[in-house]
């Protein structure tokens, strides 16, 4: 059955004996998006999307993920899924090729291993055993296997924890050709540039909960992007949200007859919106600065 | 959509796997594949002088004894340790994730304990044969005693180290855990000392586990007719011990599809 949704959850609930991690959290992924999932440490990230994978069994709600649910789902469906979880080690004795040919020959209708092993940056490390890697390398090895399947669906749980920011670009290369190639993906980070730069949609999860789903581009609303000026007042720090940052600073250069101190003009970054979305914007640090 | 890989591709590709794997990890490579050789060679030195008997040598006396604990290492302990260390470190759980199927996982495993116990006792017996005067049986029935008495050895000795691997709590206590109870197992089944010197409460617990059996049928391989006289009962006992290790390879086969998980027990 094929569906426009690769993911279609309602309703999911998963009870630990002493923490309720997901509490009742709805979701859509479309065929062909990036869907990023954002919230803090504790959130509910993993525990949702290993019940999506089929690690984990939910206590409540109704999952389908590719027209089948993950609880039962068999071989057939694992060959059309890719993952890379949160936390893995892998066979230490055995080098980077050796495992990515390997796990090709797990699947159908695999990708290139060479390809795969050039696309994340390990052409130089191919004949070196998984245990003398780094571990950004060790990472980069994880997401190889994760796409060596060629996956409808991909789940990439903190896949660039430890990359260097030269091998975040290569990462986020390599997913936007999966995308352009029809790859569905649910990834989860902390890293916001990333998100803003890879996800067609975000989903903020805090507490077991979805608090808002959007574009990088609407999330927290409209009026959530608006400028913020601030400058150096006689009673301290000032700022104002205006629509009209340039009549704001023209206002405050006709107000001090010359240089405004501290002036900044500024947009709220996807972190900035975020962390206000989380109510972790510390708002006595935000007091104290007035 | 492509048909997935067939099993038997993939339990070819695990085997060899396996086996690489084996040869490059050094403490699998001592504790389990080259002890057996090394104690033999020991016993041999220290009892050269030491008559068992109708002429039997040292080196022809624990023989036996080191390819019954060679084949309970390379099953049972090499398995219990390993699959616990790829359970902890969440190899299994990557396993579980890709449409790589039971079957063929567990085929790996056969794989590797047949092939790494078939040169573990191919080399004892060549040392054996060669290094060390001893002399081999050249009667058909006694190598096909010798093949089931292996078969029947590895196969219980396979499913009881699946199952046993739940056990250890981490993959860094497996080794800890493992290697003190075969260590026992050798001592009471008459691995390292002649078996009927043992005292009778010892032989009596090591009647109810598998080592004994399959020492005792390797004797029965490997010493010369008339030596039963020594074994507790005067016989080999073959049928006793097929028995034995039969109702341990089932009783294992249905403990091991019962406790056997792709994730460690605090998973979720
Ligand atoms: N196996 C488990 N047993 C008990 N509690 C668990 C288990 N797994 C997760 N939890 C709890 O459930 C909550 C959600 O955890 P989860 O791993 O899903 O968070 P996360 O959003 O992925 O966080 P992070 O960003 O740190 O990876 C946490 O409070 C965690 O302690
Ligand atoms: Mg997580």
């Amino acid at each position: 059955m094929e569906t426009e949704t690769a993911v279609r959850v309602r309703g999911l609930v998963k009870r630990y004996p002493d923490k309720v991690a997901v509490a009742g959290v709805d979701l859509d992924i479309y065929r062909g998006e990036v869907f990023a999932l954002l919230g803090p440490n504790g959130a509910g990230k993993t525990t949702t999307t290993e019940i999506l994978e089929g690690y984990r069994r939910a206590d409540e709600g109704e999952i389908d993920v590719l027209g089948s649910d993950p609880g039962r789902a068999g071989r057939e469906w694992r060959a059309r899924i890719g993952i890379v979880a949160q936390t893995t080690r892998d066979e230490p004795e055995l080098t980077v090729a050796e495992l990515v040919r390997h796990f090709a020959g797990y699947y159908p209708s695999p990708r290139d291993p060479d390809e795969v092993i050039a696309a994340v940056g390990l052409e130089e490390k191919r004949k070196t055993r998984s245990r003398k890697l780094s571990g950004g390398q060790r990472r980069r090895l994880d997401v190889a296997l994760g796409v060596i399947g060629n996956p409808e669906l991909l789940f990439l749980d903190e896949p660039t924890t430890g990359f260097d920011p030269e091998a975040r670009r290569q990462f986020w290369t390599l997913i936007e050709n999966l995308r352009t190639a029809g790859t569905t993906i649910l990834l989860t980070t902390h890293y916001l540039d990333e998100a803003e730069q890879l996800a067609d949609r975000v989903g903020v999860i805090a507490d077991g909960r979805m608090i808002e789903v959007a574009t990088p581009e609407t999330l927290g609303g409209r009026g959530a992007r608006t400028a913020r000026v601030s400058w150096l007042a006689a009673d301290g720090m000032r700022e104002v949200r205006t629509d009209t940052p340039t009549a704001e600073v023209s206002r405050l250069l006709a107000e001090y007859g010359g240089e405004v101190p501290e002036l900044q003009v500024r947009r709220p970054s996807l972190e900035d919106i975020y962390l206000e979305l989380i109510g972790s914007t510390p708002k006595e640090l935000e007091g104290a600065l007035r | 959509m492509t048909a997935l890989p067939s099993t038997a591709k993939v339990s070819l590709a695990r085997t060899q796997l396996e086996v690489k794997e084996f040869f490059r990890e050094r403490e699998q490579l001592i504790f389990t594949f080259f002890f057996p050789i090394i104690f033999l060679g020991i016993f041999a030195a220290v009892f050269s002088s030491t008559d068992f008997g109708g002429g039997v040598t040292a080196a022809t006396y624990f023989t036996p004894g080191m390819i019954a604990s060679g084949i309970f290492l390379t099953s049972f302990q090499s398995l219990a340790v390993t699959i616990a260390i790829e359970r902890d470190q969440d190899v299994l759980k990557r396993l579980r994730g890709t449409p790589m199927s039971a079957q063929a996982y567990f085929a790996g495993k056969i794989g590797l304990v047949l092939t790494t116990s078939i040169m573990q006792f191919t080399l004892l017996l060549l040392i054996a044969g060669l290094l060390l005067d001893v002399d081999l049986p050249t009667s058909p029935a006694k190598w096909l005693n010798f093949l089931w008495i292996f078969v029947l050895g590895t196969a219980s000795g396979s499913v009881l180290g699946i199952a046993f691997s739940v056990v250890p709590r981490s993959g860094k206590a497996a080794s800890a855990v493992v290697t003190p109870i075969v260590l026992l197992l050798q001592f009471i089944s008459g691995v390292y000392f002649v078996y009927s010197s043992l005292p009778g409460w010892m032989r009596t617990v090591s009647e109810i586990f598998p080592l004994k059996w399959l020492a005792q049928g390797m004797r029965s391989v490997f010493l010369p007719d008339g030596f039963e006289a020594v074994e507790p009962g005067g016989s080999w006992q073959l049928g006793t011990g097929a028995i034995v290790l039969s109702v341990w390879l089932v009783v294992g086969l249905v403990i091991a599809q019962r406790v056997f998980r792709w994730t460690r027990r605090d998973a979720g």
